[in-house]
C-alpha cells in the first residue's frame, strides 16, 4: 500500500462519522429543530453498537444496534421538545450529558476488550485494482452508506415533495400548519432520522474506526458535526466537502508527528477544535451566505393553535 | 335533512359554537352561502370571524354545531379535507414560505401528484387569465405584499374552488390593487364560485358584497344586505353602540420643527430588508404627520432609524428639537423628550412574560421617571406608574399588575401608547397605532394622539390604515420602496392619490409603476 | 387518548416551586427502578445514594467541598442562561482559570505571603474571564454560535493543561509524574477549622447572594432578563445585547476560573492532568435545577454534590461504576425541563373522539 493510499484511506475513515452525524443533523435542522444532543446520541450508538456486535459476534447487528440506540435517544429529545415544548437548547444539552454518562456506565465492563471489526465489502474484481481498488472499492458498508445518504438527502430535500414539506416546516411552521401539514409529526420523523444517523456514526467509531470501546470516544465529533451543518450552510453537498476537510485536519496531526517536526502533540490534537472555530468565524461573519439557507424556524418551539 | 339540498345553499354552518377554555369564540353562529354569491363576514377584532373561518377550512373543529356542504352534513377534519371539498382560503397572514419559489409555494397547497413542469405552466396561464401575473420561479422573499397575495389567490384558483374565503384581503393593498382584486372576485362569482369575504372596511363591503353576516363577541347579531345599509349602520351593528368619531380641531402650530429628517439614507445588511433612500421630512410642534404605505416598504426601517435602534451614517440625518442625533442611542433620544411606539406590541414594545410594571421600566428607566436610583429599581414606583397609566388609558385587566400576554391586543396597545404619553413627550413616533385593536381602543388611541398634538407635541404616525390616516393627520406622506414622498396637506389628498404614491408614482414614473400595472 | 397542553393565563407560582421537587421525586423513582433492574435492593441503593452522605461529618464536609465549585459556576451560568447566552464551556474556563492562578506557585515556588493567595484568586478569575472572552468576541464580532465555540474551547483548554503538566510545568522532583510542584502555605486555600472545607464554599455563598440581589433588584439584572426574554424589546429599551453577552461571559468565566483555582489550591493542592470531575458541565444542570435563580442554585449545587458522593458510595458497596451519578444527573435535567412545562401549561388527556367531533 502506498503512502498516498494510506493517507486517503485514513481521511475517509476519519471523515465518515462526521459526515454521517452531520447529514442527519442537517435534516433535523432543515425541519426547524436544533438538536444539540448529537454527541450524546453518537456515544450511545458507539457503546450499544460495540456491545451488540461483541455479544452477537456480528458487526452488522452492531451497526443496527447503534442505529436503534440513536433513534431511541432522539425520541426522548423529540418527546420533550415537540410534545412538552421544552427548550431545544437545554434539552439537547441534557441529551448529550446523559448520553455521555449512560454510555460510560453501560460500557465500563467492556472497556479495552477487543471488539468485532466491521469488514470491508470486497467487491470481486474491483477491490483488487491497484490504487483505485482500495481507495474506491475497499470500504465497509457505512462508508458507502454515508455517501449514499448525502446524495439521497440532497435529492429528497431539493427534488421531492417530501423534501419540500420538510423545508417548508422548517421555513415557516405556522404556514405549514395552516396548509394542513402535521408540523410536529414531520419534526418527530426528522429528529428520528438525525438520531439514526448519529447512532450510525457512533457505531462506525466503535466498529470500524477503532474496534474497541473507549469512554468518551466520540471526543467532540458530535459537536463538530453540528458546526459542520452551519459551515455547510445547510447544504448536503457542502456537508460532504466539509466533513472530508475536517476529517483531513483530524488525521493531519498524526502525519505531522510522523514527520518528526517538534510540535507538542497536544497542539496537534487541538487542531480539529481550533479549525472548527475558525470555520464558524468565516461562515457566520457573512450574513448573506448564512441567512438565505438558514431554516427560519430553527430552535423555535411550535405550539399548534389551541 | 335531505330537504336542505333543494335550498340551494353551497355551505351552511349551523349553530356553531367554539370554546377555548372559558372563552366562547363562536356562540351559536349560523352562516349560509349560495353559489356565485359574495358574502361578507363582518365583525370587530376578536368578534370570532377568524375562528369561524378556520372551522370552515378545517383548521379548527367546532365544539358544537354542524357544517353542511351542498346540503349534506360534513366533518372537515383538516385543511386538506376542506380543499378536497372545494374550499379555498386566502389568509390575512399569508401562509407562504419566504425561502421557496412561487411554484414550490403553490405545489405545497396542491395534492401530492402534481407534475412541477405542468404546474408551472398552469400557474402562468391561470395568473395571466385572471390578471394576477406571477413568475413561477421567483423567490417569495423578493416579492411585494401585493404579489404575495396573488400567490395565495392563484394557489386557490388552481384547485378550482367552489368556495373562496378571503380574510382581510385589501388590508395590504393599495387602493388601485384593491380595485383590480374586486374585478377578479366579481368574475369568479359570475363563474359560480361563492366568496366569503372578511373585512372591517365597510365601504368596500358595500361596493362588493351581496349579503353580510355580522358577528359581535362571538355571536351572530345580524344578517343584512350591505347595499341597503350605510357604513355607519354597519359599524353600529358590529360594535353594538355608536362609535364616536374622534374630535379633531385645528391646532396652533408653533412653526418650530421638532422632528426633522434630512436626506436619511440607510443601507440594509438584511437580504430581506429595505434600504432607506434620501428621506426628507419636517414635523412642527402641534402637528400630526402620517406616513402611508403598503407593509414592507421601509416603515420598520424608518421607525428604527428615527428611534435610534438603528444608527444613521451621519448625525444630521435625524434631528430632534434641532439637535443632530442620528448617531445617538434610543436612550439619548428619549432624554431629548422623544417617545416611540413600535408596530409589534409583543416582543418589541412589550415583553409578554413580564408584568406590566416591569414593562413600564423598559422605556422609563433612563428618563428621570424616578424608577431607578443608583442602579437599583424602585418596584413600588413602577407599580404606581403602571396604576396611573392603566387608569388614565382605561386598560382593562384581571389583576392589578398582570403579565402583558394576559391582556387583549387593544388593551395592551392602550398600555404601550399610554406608557409613552405618560412621559408627556415633545415628539412621538408611532408605527401602526391601532393595528389589530378593537374600535373602542382605536378611537381612544387616536384621540390621545390628537390631544397630544393639541398640547404642542409633534406626532409622526406610520400607518397602513387610510381611514385612520385621514382621521388624525394634518399632512400625509407616502413611503414606497424606502423612498418618501413629500408630505401634502391632508385636505389635498385622496385615497386614489395616496394609492398612486404607494405604487411609487412620485418619482421615476415610467419605471416603477405598480407591479403588474 | 392524546396529550394536550393548554397554556395557562399566567405562570403557576405553585409549580415554579413544585416542579424541581417533582423532578427530583421522579428521578429517585426512576433510580429505584434502574437499581432493581440491575438486581440491587432499590431502597438500599437509594439510601446509599441520597441519605448516607448526610450521616457523617466527613461526608457532609465532602458535600460542601464538591458543592462549592458547582454553586460558583452554576450561578454564573444561571445568569448566562437567563440572558439566553449559552456558555457551555465553563469546564474550559475552569481549567484556564486554574492554570492562571497556578502560575504563581509554579513560577515563584517559595513565595509566601497573604498576597499570594489574593493574587492567585484574582488571576484565576482573570484567566477564566479571558478564556470566556473568546466566545464572547466571536459571538459579538462574527456572530459565531457561542454554544459551539465555547464547547470547542473546552477541548483546547484540556490539551493546554495536559501539555503544561507533562511539559514545562512538570515538577522536576515529581518522579516524572504529570503534575506540578505541590503548593504550600499561602499558596493553598485556608480551611475552616481543621477539616477539608475551604473558603471557596463561603465565596460561593457570598457570590450567589450578591448575584441574587443583582438579578432581583438592579437595573443590570433587569437588563439581563429583558435581553434574554426579548432581544428586540431590549434594543427598544436601550439595552445593548452585545454588552449583555460580554457581561455574562466575563462574569461566568471569572467565576468558573475562580472555581478552578479553588480546586487546584484546595482539594488537590497542585496541578494534575484532570482538575475537575466535569464540574463545568454538571453546573449546567445545577443552573437549571436551581431555576436559574442564584439562591436556588445553592440548593441545587448541594443536591448534585450529594449525587457525586452517592455515586461513589454505590460503587464501593455494589461495584457499579460511579458513572451512575452522571446518569442520574442527566435524567434529573430531563425531568426538570419536562416538569417546567407544567409552570406554563396545564396537561389534559383528551380522547381523539372529542377532539374530532
Amino acid at each position: 500500500m502506498s503512502a498516498i493510499e494510506a493517507v486517503i484511506l485514513t481521511i475517509i475513515t476519519a471523515s465518515t462519522p462526521l459526515l454521517l452525524a452531520a447529514i442527519g443533523e442537517l435534516v433535523t435542522e432543515r425541519a426547524g429543530v436544533l438538536n444539540l444532543g448529537v454527541e450524546g446520541m453518537m456515544i450511545m450508538g458507539a457503546v450499544c453498537g460495540f456491545i451488540a456486535a461483541l455479544l452477537s459476534g456480528s458487526a452488522t447487528l452492531g451497526v443496527l444496534a447503534g442505529l436503534v440506540a440513536g433513534v431511541a435517544m432522539s425520541m426522548i429529545f423529540a418527546f420533550l421538545t415537540q410534545t412538552l415544548m421544552t427548550s431545544q437548547v437545554a434539552t439537547g444539552l441534557a441529551l448529550t450529558l446523559m448520553g455521555l454518562g449512560l454510555s460510560g456506565l453501560i460500557g465500563e465492563s467492556f472497556t479495552g476488550q477487543p471488539g468485532v471489526k466491521l469488514q470491508a465489502l470486497a467487491i470481486p474484481g474491483l477491490s483488487t485494482i491497484p490504487f483505485l481498488g482500495p481507495v474506491l472499492f475497499g470500504h465497509d458498508l457505512l462508508v458507502y452508506l454515508s455517501l449514499a445518504l448525502t446524495g439521497g438527502v440532497s435529492y429528497v430535500l431539493f427534488r421531492t415533495r417530501l423534501g419540500l414539506i420538510i423545508v417548508a416546516v422548517g421555513g415557516n411552521h405556522h404556514s405549514a400548519h395552516a396548509l394542513g401539514y402535521n408540523v410536529i409529526g414531520v419534526r418527530y420523523a426528522c429528529i428520528a432520522f438525525g438520531g439514526a444517523c448519529s447512532g450510525l456514526a457512533g457505531a462506525y467509531l466503535s466498529l470500524a474506526y477503532t474496534s474497541q470501546w473507549i469512554e468518551n470516544m466520540s471526543a467532540g465529533r458530535g459537536w463538530i458535526a453540528l458546526a459542520l451543518v452551519v459551515f455547510a450552510t445547510w447544504l448536503p453537498k457542502r456537508v460532504l466537502i466539509g466533513a472530508y476537510l475536517f476529517g483531513a485536519v483530524w488525521i493531519m496531526g498524526l502525519y505531522i508527528q510522523g514527520l518528526g517536526i517538534a510540535i507538542p502533540s497536544q497542539l496537534l490534537s487541538s487542531l480539529p477544535y481550533l479549525v472548527t472555530i475558525a470555520a464558524l468565524i468565516i461562515i457566520s461573519g457573512n450574513r448573506t451566505i448564512t441567512k438565505v439557507n438558514t431554516p427560519a424556524c430553527i430552535g423555535q418551539p411550535f405550539a399548534p393553535e389551541r | 335533512m335531505s330537504g336542505n339540498g333543494s335550498s340551494g345553499f353551497l355551505l351552511e354552518a349551523r349553530n356553531i359554537t367554539k370554546t377555548f377554555g372559558d372563552l366562547r369564540a363562536n356562540d351559536d353562529v349560523t352562516l349560509a352561502l349560495k353559489p356565485g354569491e359574495i358574502h361578507a363576514l363582518l365583525g370587530e377584532n376578536g368578534a370570532g370571524k377568524s375562528t369561524l373561518v378556520k372551522i370552515i377550512y378545517g383548521s379548527l373543529q367546532p365544539t358544537e354545531g354542524q357544517l353542511l356542504w351542498k346540503g349534506k352534513p360534513v366533518s372537515i377534519a383538516n385543511p386538506a379535507a376542506a380543499r378536497a371539498l372545494g374550499i379555498g382560503m386566502v389568509f390575512q397572514h399569508f401562509s407562504l414560505f419566504d425561502s421557496l419559489t412561487v411554484l414550490q409555494n403553490v405545489a405545497l397547497a396542491l395534492p401530492p401528484k402534481s407534475n412541477m413542469a405542468e404546474l408551472s405552466q398552469r400557474i402562468e396561464s391561470v395568473s395571466a387569465d385572471y390578471g394576477l401575473p406571477l413568475q413561477p420561479d421567483a423567490l417569495v422573499a423578493d416579492l411585494s405584499v401585493g404579489e404575495r397575495q396573488r400567490i395565495e389567490i392563484v394557489r386557490c384558483l388552481l384547485q378550482e374552488p367552489q368556495l373562496l374565503t378571503m380574510d382581510e384581503p385589501t388590508a395590504v393593498l393599495t387602493p388601485q390593487e384593491a380595485d383590480r382584486l374586486f374585478v377578479t372576485l366579481r368574475r369568479l362569482a359570475e363563474e359560480g364560485c361563492a366568496i366569503l369575504y372578511i373585512s372591517h372596511r365597510l365601504e368596500e363591503v358595500r361596493r362588493l358584497c351581496d349579503d353580510a353576516t355580522i358577528l359581535r363577541q362571538g355571536k351572530m347579531v345580524a344578517r343584512v344586505d350591505p347595499k341597503q345599509e350605510t357604513a355607519s349602520s354597519l359599524a353600529n351593528l358590529m360594535v353594538g353602540s355608536e362609535v364616536g368619531a374622534v374630535k379633531a380641531e385645528t391646532r396652533d402650530r408653533s412653526g418650530t420643527a421638532m422632528l426633522e429628517l434630512r436626506g436619511l439614507s440607510l443601507p440594509t445588511d438584511d437580504p430581506f430588508g429595505v434600504a432607506l433612500k434620501g428621506i426628507d421630512l419636517s414635523i412642527e410642534s402641534g402637528e400630526i404627520v402620517a406616513i402611508a404605505g403598503v407593509a414592507g416598504n421601509g416603515q420598520a426601517e424608518l421607525f428604527d432609524a428615527i428611534s435610534g435602534e438603528a444608527l444613521c451614517p451621519s448625525a444630521d440625518m435625524v434631528q430632534l428639537a434641532a439637535h443632530a442625533c442620528g448617531g445617538e442611542s434610543i436612550t439619548a433620544r428619549r432624554r431629548r423628550n422623544a417617545a416611540f411606539v413600535p408596530e409589534e406590541r409583543i416582543g418589541h414594545g412589550a415583553i409578554s412574560s413580564f408584568a406590566l410594571s416591569e414593562n413600564v421600566i423598559l422605556t422609563h428607566h433612563a428618563v428621570g421617571s424616578g424608577l431607578v436610583r443608583r442602579g437599583l429599581i424602585n418596584r413600588t414606583a413602577a407599580e404606581d406608574m403602571n396604576k396611573r397609566i392603566t387608569e388614565t388609558f382605561d386598560v382593562r385587566k384581571g389583576k392589578p399588575d398582570p403579565n402583558a400576554h394576559s391582556l387583549s391586543g387593544g388593551n395592551l396597545q392602550k398600555f404601550v401608547v399610554g406608557r409613552e404619553i405618560a412621559r408627556d413627550p415633545d415628539i412621538l413616533v408611532i408605527n401602526q397605532p391601532t393595528w389589530g385593536v378593537d374600535a373602542g381602543a382605536a378611537r381612544l388611541i387616536r384621540q390621545a394622539l390628537i390631544d397630544m398634538a393639541r398640547r404642542g407635541a409633534a406626532v409622526l404616525v406610520i400607518s397602513q390604515d387610510l381611514d385612520e390616516i385621514f382621521e388624525v393627520a394634518d399632512r400625509i406622506a407616502v413611503i414606497s420602496r424606502g423612498e418618501l414622498s413629500p408630505a401634502y396637506p391632508a385636505a389635498e389628498m385622496t385615497p386614489e392619490r395616496i394609492g398612486l404614491l404607494m405604487a411609487g408614482a412620485h418619482e421615476h414614473t415610467a419605471t416603477s409603476m405598480a407591479p403588474g400595472a | 387518548m392524546i396529550l394536550l397542553l393548554e397554556r395557562r393565563t399566567s405562570p403557576s407560582r405553585a409549580m415554579t416551586f413544585l416542579s424541581p421537587v417533582l423532578a427530583i421525586g421522579v428521578t429517585v423513582m426512576i433510580g429505584g427502578v434502574i437499581f432493581s433492574a440491575l438486581g440491587l435492593y432499590p431502597l438500599k441503593a437509594l439510601y446509599l445514594y441520597f441519605v448516607e452522605p448526610l450521616t457523617s461529618l466527613w461526608s457532609i464536609e465532602e458535600i460542601i467541598v464538591k458543592a462549592a465549585p458547582l454553586v460558583l459556576i452554576g450561578v454564573g451560568l444561571s445568569i448566562c442562561y437567563t440572558a439566553n447566552v449559552w456558555n457551555i464551556g465553563a469546564e474550559g474556563q475552569l481549567t484556564v482559570g486554574a492554570l492562571f492562578g497556578a502560575a504563581i506557585p509554579i513560577y515563584f515556588t517559595g513565595w509566601q505571603s497573604p498576597l499570594v493567595l489574593v493574587l492567585m484568586l484574582a488571576l484565576g478569575a482573570v484567566g477564566g474571564a479571558l478564556f470566556a472572552a473568546i466566545p464572547a468576541l466571536l459571538k459579538t464580532r462574527f456572530n459565531a454560535n457561542e454554544i459551539l465555540t465555547s464547547l470547542m474551547l473546552v477541548y483546547v483548554a484540556q490539551y493546554l493543561l495536559d501539555w503544561l503538566v507533562r511539559g514545562p510545568w512538570r515538577d522536576p522532583q515529581g518522579y516524572n509524574f504529570p503534575q506540578s510542584v505541590p503548593f504550600e502555605g499561602w499558596q493553598l486555600l485556608p480551611t475552616l477549622g481543621d477539616g477539608r472545607v475551604h473558603i471557596g464554599a463561603m465565596l460561593a455563598i457570598v457570590v450567589a447572594l450578591i448575584l441574587f440581589v443583582m438579578m432581583g433588584r438592579s437595573l443590570r439584572g433587569f437588563e439581563i432578563r429583558v435581553i434574554g426574554s426579548a432581544p428586540r424589546a431590549g434594543a427598544f429599551a436601550g439595552f445593548a445585547e452585545k454588552r449583555v453577552i460580554w457581561f455574562c461571559f466575563i462574569l461566568s468565566g471569572a467565576l468558573a476560573g475562580m472555581a478552578g483555582l479553588c480546586e487546584v489550591a484546595g482539594p488537590s493542592g497542585q496541578l494534575q492532568p484532570t482538575i475537575s470531575p466535569g464540574y463545568g458541565f454538571t453546573a449546567i444542570i445545577v443552573a437549571f435545577l436551581g431555576r436559574l435563580n442564584p439562591v436556588g442554585v445553592i440548593f441545587a449545587g448541594i443536591l448534585l454534590a450529594i449525587s457525586y458522593l452517592g455515586g461513589e458510595a454505590v460503587q464501593v458497596e455494589f461495584n457499579i461504576s460511579d458513572k451512575s451519578a452522571q446518569v442520574f444527573q442527566g435524567i434529573l435535567l430531563f425531568l426538570i425541563l419536562a416538569c417546567d412545562t407544567l409552570i406554563h401549561y396545564r396537561i389534559r388527556f383528551v380522547s381523539r373522539k372529542v377532539k374530532q367531533a
